[in-house]
């Protein structure tokens, strides 16, 4: 670390920041980092990327693999009416649907079409293609998705802030109550009191289905939102009291910035960088969520779609939405860790080094 | 002489006038029960100052429990598809408010050869929604497609093997798709070789996978067919719209073109797919929804609802007592340790108290309400009941049954479901049978529907708590299921009378209804109170929320769950 001349700097930075002229120093770390290591950190970017994606590779083959070989020790058979056949009856129907082959070779056949994005023809809507079924049914499921995170991390932030500039007032414990809430209580259980009081007692929002516009998505997506919210709360309100009590911001209250300037402008940019850490597990707990919730709030979503493909066995649509859900996750959680190197340098080299 | 002839005159022209003021009658009266006449006594029924005069608006909102896997009928399998087909298409017969199958694509009763080998379909003039007219050879078509093992239907080889003439060998790829008993003599006429008499063959004709499809259509959209409400063609009383092939919700709108279009008053139907049964029932109260099915704990809560109806359903479920377990013969060999077990367990309070969710007691295998014979008399009343609940009589027959195994002491397992309410039935069925049978511990065995199928399969099981629903309206659809070494035997049970009485109805008596049902009530004596095979427990029920202004819904009990072709709306304003 100590070898590294941008670490260095860096720490040089720090200590700059502690004197008189915070803002232009701010300024020159930023000038300095593009004039001197721009071109040492983009290779090491770039490298860093294509090692990333092999592995990223990798992880979605074993995911592949292992669903695939589990999703066969599933009591039952992908054809409703088996038991309603003779032995040659099955046979012709198993042959017909490609499930006569041994598994391995079942299994080769689908890794190949794989490699082609072809995520096979599902066993239960007939004739239809696994990945028009994901495509039809992608877009509910984002928007509720894309809204509880975004939703969920601003009130998480500004919940967790007014925690910590009132540590220890009745503000504080409110709003640490109501994050241990969200992380304890599972989203379903969000989902069914807002539907009941909300929808069913108030009539302000619709109970369920995807017919009423943005306002269908609503509560759906609030209780979506209460895992990030409470999360994010929690992590805001710990890096905010840290951060609160640093030099800069005695600085900068010295220097006569109000409240909100402190909060907002120099607080709050220090206290985001561990947020970002936690986005990949928070997006991981809306795609579970998302599982239950849709079904509660009848979505057509692709969340609804995986818990019925596994109860009815329809081994395309399994393995469809699950390589779906893989992929996202993996993909956020790679966007998680390129935010890193962007929002803190520090992250950035010693990453390159890694 | 003159006068004679004079009167003769008098006395023709009586009688045709007669004939004809008959026959003028008649056709009012067909007029009439396609559709208002049941629903105003339904009316009169439920609140007496409604008429029932339908509503300007006619529009429904219905929830499915489902997404349609498919509408291509030669494909269906399951019962949302079959409740769609039954609304956007028709076979030659529809079943109709009273659950008996009338000609609907047919023009008129078939008629059938003295053998009951053959049947000579007369076609009526009807349309698809194409406007092009729905021919013989679109059913010839359709049915050829649907046992074509190239296609892979597994519902196309299950109802016509052992039906239509040829079937069997078609979908087993020993006989070319083309020999099939089905033939279009002209473009009305089409005429029906089977392989046996098939007594309940007429009711036959109303289900999904007997709908004729047209060959142009369906060659011409190739893999598309039936792949969104686009690519269909309909000759039912609705058409299918804004499906998209795998999509939650569908609309169905009036079919114009529909034969009897004048009697279907709905104009239009929005359907949502909901399977979680609260949301459904706060939909339902919200107004969003006409009708909801309520199950689990919210049936303890809304069965006295003044909305809630009772919709009895044909599904039937009862112990197997498994007779040879892994190459051994279990306890339940003994038909005394049988006998016990089916006597011993209270079936009125399971019923009302433990399912509370419109089931009734079963003391029977064939459901009631299900299978009439040719006066209309309900198969249950011809045959009675049977095993029914006597706790001091089962203990007898255990304390005989104990003695003829030389033991005092017997550990059974009972296999169930592992929902909520198969949970709370197993406990209960524990404590009545542990109670009443000194000396019997009762092992519990919870596991989800797929993997006690396969147990089932195996026969891996001591007494196992199962059900069956038919697939069509004749007792042979349940009794058929107990026959030696038949495919849903899997417990040993085998009784040659049972064997015989079962085989006779399908050749000697195929064409006897009366001697027919005596012998399934034989059999059923046979099967349950000498031999006691299996023991009935309850058949099923559903408790619905009703919009009282939702009117002339058809409730069938196989096949397709409902008609909608004379439903309407009244008395919604």
């Amino acid at each position: 670390m100590a070898e590294n001349p941008y670490t260095l700097f860096l720490l040089k930075g720090n200590k700059v920041k502690v004197c008189k002229c915070f803002h232009f120093e701010k300024k020159l770390i930023i000038q300095f980092d593009i004039n001197q290591t721009h071109v040492l950190w983009r290779c090491n970017v770039v490298k860093y990327i294509g090692k990333r994606l092999v592995y990223m590779f990798l992880t979605m083959f074993l995911i592949a693999t292992a669903t695939f070989f589990l999703m066969q020790t599933l009591p039952g058979s992908p054809i409703a009416s088996y038991n309603k056949l003779n032995e040659t009856q099955r046979a012709i129907v198993e042959k017909k649907y490609g499930i006569d082959k041994p598994k391995p070779v079942q299994y080769a056949i689908y890794m190949k079409n794989l490699a082609k994005g072809d995520l096979g023809t599902s066993f239960v809507f007939k004739g239809k293609s696994v990945n028009d079924l994901l495509a039809s049914r992608v877009k509910p499921s984002f928007i509720l998705g894309a809204q509880a995170m975004v939703f969920g991390t601003i009130i998480g932030i500004l919940l967790g802030m007014l925690a910590a500039l009132k540590q220890n007032t009745i503000w504080d414990y409110g709003s640490t109550f109501f994050a241990i809430l969200g992380v304890s209580i599972p989203s379903f259980v969000f989902a069914s009191l807002l539907q009941y009081w909300v929808a069913s007692q108030w009539h302000l929002l619709p109970v369920g289905l995807w017919n009423d516009g943005w306002k269908s998505s609503i509560l759906p997506s609030i209780a979506l939102a209460m895992g990030p919210l409470a999360l994010s709360a929690r992590f805001i309100r710990t890096e905010m009291i840290e951060v609160l009590s640093s030099d800069y911001i005695t600085l900068a209250k010295a220097k006569g910035a109000n409240g909100f300037e402190i909060a907002f402008k120099h607080a709050l940019r220090n206290a985001l960088i561990p947020l970002v850490t936690v986005l990949g597990p928070v997006a991981a707990g809306i795609v579970t969520g998302s599982l239950v919730v849709e079904q509660i709030f009848a979505i057509p979503g692709i969340g609804e779609q995986f818990v019925s493909s596994i109860m009815t066995n329809d081994f395309a649509t399994i393995m469809g939405t699950t390589l779906f859900f893989s992929a996202l996750l993996i993909f956020i959680i790679f966007i998680v860790d390129l935010l890193y190197g962007i929002i803190d340098p520090r992250i950035r080299l010693s990453g390159g080094k890694g | 002489m003159k006068t004679n002839k004079w009167l003769l005159l008098v006395a023709l022209s009586v009688v045709l006038s007669l004939v004809l003021a008959a026959c003028g009658n008649k056709d009012k009266d067909d007029d009439k029960t396609a559709a208002p006449d049941k629903e105003d006594d339904k009316a009169t029924e439920q609140k007496t100052e409604e008429a029932g005069e339908p509503d300007a608006e006619q529009v429904l909102n219905l929830i499915e429990s489902a997404a349609i896997p498919s509408v291509d009928s030669a494909i269906v399998e399951d019962a949302v598809g079959f409740n769609v087909l039954n609304n956007v298409n028709e076979g030659l017969y529809r079943l109709n408010l009273e659950n008996v199958a009338e000609p609907a694509m047919a023009a008129e009763e078939a008629e059938v050869s003295e053998d009951g080998l053959t049947y000579t379909f007369k076609l009526r003039d009807a349309n698809w929604s194409d406007g092009t007219p729905v021919t013989a050879h679109d059913f010839v078509f359709a049915w050829q497609r649907a046992i074509d093992p190239a296609t892979g239907s597994p519902y196309g080889p299950f109802m016509m093997s052992g039906v239509i003439k040829n079937a069997t060998a078609i979908s087993e790829e020993k006989m070319e798709v083309s020999e099939l008993g089905v033939v279009a003599e002209d473009d009305k006429t089409l005429v029906v070789s089977l392989e046996r008499p098939v007594p309940y063959f007429l009711s036959l004709m109303s289900f999904g996978t007997f709908y004729p499809q047209k060959e142009e259509f369906v060659t011409s959209k190739g893999d598309a067919y039936a792949s969104n409400s686009d690519s269909l063609l309909y000759n039912g009383p609705f058409i299918l719209t804004e499906w998209d092939g795998t999509g939650d919700s569908w609309v169905y709108k009036k079919n114009e073109h529909y034969w009897d279009a004048e009697n279907v008053k709905l104009e239009t139907i929005n359907v949502d797919v909901v399977k979680d049964s609260a949301t459904a029932v706060k939909l339902y109260n919200d107004g969003k929804k006409d009708r909801a099915g309520v199950s689990g704990d919210l049936a303890l809560q809304y069965g006295t609802h003044e909305e809630a109806v009772l919709q009895p359903e044909t599904s039937v479920f009862y112990f197997k007592f498994n007779q040879e377990r892994g190459g051994e013969k279990t306890p339940l060999a003994n038909a005394n340790i049988r006998k016990a077990i089916a006597k011993s367990f209270q079936k009125e309070d399971l019923a009302d108290v433990v399912l509370a969710n419109g089931s009734v007691p079963a003391n029977f295998l064939v459901p009631k309400d299900f299978a009439f014979d040719e006066s209309g008399k309900d198969f249950r009343d011809i045959s009675g009941d049977l095993l029914v609940y006597d706790a001091e009589e089962a203990k007898e027959y255990w304390a005989k049954g104990l003695e003829e195994l030389g033991v005092t002491e017997l550990e059974l397992e009972i296999l169930g479901g592992d929902t909520e309410l198969s949970k709370k039935m197993d406990e209960y069925f524990k404590a009545q049978l542990e109670g009443n049978l000194e000396g019997l511990t009762i092992k519990l065995k919870e596991v989800p529907f797929a993997v006690r199928l396969e147990l089932d399969g195996n026969q891996d099981y001591d007494i196992q708590v199962s059900g069956w629903g038919p697939d069509f309206q004749d007792p042979i659809s349940f009794m058929d299921l107990f026959v030696t070494d038949g495919p849903n035997n899997l417990m040993s049970f085998s009784n040659k009378e049972y064997d015989e009485l079962i085989e006779a109805t399908k050749d000697e008596l195929a064409l006897d209804p009366a001697a027919r049902y005596e012998a399934f009530a034989k059999a059923e004596k046979i099967l349950l109170e000498d031999e006691a095979a299996i023991a009935p427990i309850y058949q099923r029920g559903l408790i619905q929320l009703e919009k009282p202004y939702f009117k002339g819904l058809g409730v069938h009990p196989f096949g397709a769950d409902y008609s909608y072709k004379w439903a309407y709306i009244s008395g919604k304003e």
